[in-house]
């Protein structure tokens, strides 16, 4: 009987929980949805529908963004700033964290998607990234009447943009994809370890050196004439954030595909060098 | 192992006293920055006295790269980092023997000195102390961190730039903690021991990850 309770308890162990999940998940789903030919064929139809529904929301959004949502009491006409930065800032984030969990799907399972995953969103991360600091800075100098403070929220954007930089600059010095895979894999698991160490040693830095005076966004609450838009707009870039990567993901997948068929060219080439035989591409690489 | 990871540690420990080892050449480096800063800034003692261990700090960050580079690449190149990938002692162990005895030639010796460059920078005792003991805590946090891109870069030809592009975000931390820390101490207005101990803490983490992170990279990288 005890044998039995203490069983169940084990069993439901959170951390065993969560490892069966994974492991059903990966069993089942991903074998069949992750394969980068599985991939390719069920991305294929799925893109131009999703980049004309991204279209469509930023459409809409950017409509009500213009010519509907009223002007801020105190901001006047740059709140309508607000509604690009904010997207742009929660991708530039939601993307380090889609990496970091690319990078354990890399180390950990050693998927052939994870990589692919890893190296698409990098670039486009690190893009968001920059929008953010961007329209942050345009939004500042009417409002705060300079272009760039050493506030903790801005330095912790420009330092997350430097690891974007620095990862996209490894991915650029490795050849083999491989290698650069779990090289990179490492990078971002120690910079999302950092991220938080970094952040919080940011924000003692800030409150150190000066107060938070000029820093208060017009007031606690948002208003639902701003907010709703805001929401959509968030939707829509999230959307166009996930397009994108997929679009990144199978350049990278026919990349890859076009990398191994040049490599079996060239070793073709090398075995036969007078013969003018055609290459057998439809065997020619499994996989990629 | 012990024994097998000693005889590495003396063995980095010669090689660096022995063949042009990058310790004195970052011990230089370190003092040309500190003898830099006072001709853009101009010879202001009351402006260098205040801002000394923030240049004693950045000096130390950027010097820290010196050399670094070469600690994973010099073995990686003639082919003793593989016998150590196939020893019978743990990579992580290797590393951190390695890493140990890269900072016991740099970070160490930059921290006594310290004492000495800030003279140059007008500072008074209690900031010089301050100062050397900060670089004393903070340094392995640097080393261990820099280990990480070291690691990475290790078989990448010309890798020293972009191993400097990937671990000075990241002792970013170290260096706020340990500027406020020595500043503290100076002007008091936040206690010297609470940044100090953050500064031992980010050191024990990054021996933590650095080593783990770089022996994996060094296993992962064939």
């Amino acid at each position: 009987m005890v044998g039995v309770v203490e069983d169940a308890i084990l069993r439901a162990t959170p951390a065993l929980l969560l490892h069966r999940t994974l492991g059903y998940f990966r069993r089942t789903m991903w074998n069949r949805i992750a394969h980068p030919g599985h991939f390719m064929r069920w991305t294929g139809p799925l893109m131009p529908w999703l980049a004309g529904l991204s279209a469509l929301l930023l459409g809409i959004g950017l409509y009500l963004t213009w010519f509907v949502v009223p002007p801020d009491y105190q901001q006047g006409e740059t709140v309508r700033i607000m509604y690009i930065h904010v997207p742009a800032a929660w991708l530039g984030v939601f993307f380090y964290g889609s990496m970091a969990f690319s990078a354990i799907g890399t180390l950990v399972w050693r998927h052939p998607l994870a990589d692919v995953a890893q190296r698409a969103a990098a670039p486009i991360g690190a893009a968001f990234t920059i929008i953010c600091l961007v329209t942050g800075s345009l939004w500042g100098k009417p409002m705060w009447g300079t272009y760039w403070v050493w506030d903790a929220r801005l330095t912790s954007m420009l330092v997350l943009f430097l690891i974007y930089c620095g990862i996209i600059a490894l991915w650029r010095t490795i050849e083999d994809p491989n290698r650069a895979a779990r090289a990179i894999a490492i990078l971002t698991l120690v910079g999302a370890v950092n991220l938080p160490i970094i952040k919080f040693s940011v924000n003692w830095w800030s409150t150190l050196h000066q107060p938070a005076s000029i820093l208060r966004m017009g007031g606690s609450s948002i208003d639902p004439s701003m907010l709703y838009p805001l929401l959509l707009m968030i939707l829509a870039f999230t959307l166009l954030g996930v397009t994108l990567h997929l679009y990144g993901m199978r350049t990278e997948i026919l990349r890859r595909r076009v990398r191994a068929l040049t490599i079996r060219e060239a070793e073709r080439l090398d075995a036969r060098p007078a013969s003018t035989g055609s290459l057998p591409v439809g065997q020619a690489v499994q996989g990629f | 192992m012990t024994r097998a990871l000693l005889a590495l540690l003396v063995r980095d420990l010669t090689l660096a006293a022995r063949v042009g080892g990058s310790g004195a050449l970052s011990l230089v480096f370190f003092l040309m920055i500190v003898v830099l800063v006072p001709f853009a800034l101009g010879p202001d003692l009351n402006l260098l006295s205040r801002i000394g261990p923030a240049i004693l700090w950045l000096a130390a960050v950027l010097a820290t790269l010196i050399g670094l580079d070469r600690l994973f690449q010099a073995d990686e190149e003639d082919g003793s980092l593989d016998l150590m990938t196939g020893a019978p002692v743990p990579l992580e162990g290797v590393v951190l023997a390695k890493v140990l005895a890269h900072w016991l030639t740099t970070g160490l010796p930059l921290a006594l000195v310290s004492p000495l460059f800030g003279l140059l920078l007008a500072l008074d005792g209690t900031a010089m102390l301050a100062t050397a003991l900060t670089l004393l805590v903070g340094t392995p946090a640097l080393t261990f961190v820099g280990a990480v891109g070291a690691a990475l870069t290790a078989s990448i030809r010309r890798g020293g730039l972009i191993l400097a592009v990937l671990v000075l975000p990241l002792m970013i931390p170290t260096l706020i903690f340990g500027v406020s820390a020595s500043e503290a101490a100076s002007s008091g207005t936040v206690p010297f021991a609470t940044p100090l101990m953050i500064l031992g803490a980010l050191s024990l983490i990054a021996a933590v990850i650095g080593t783990f992170a770089a022996a994996a990279a060094l296993r992962w990288s064939e």
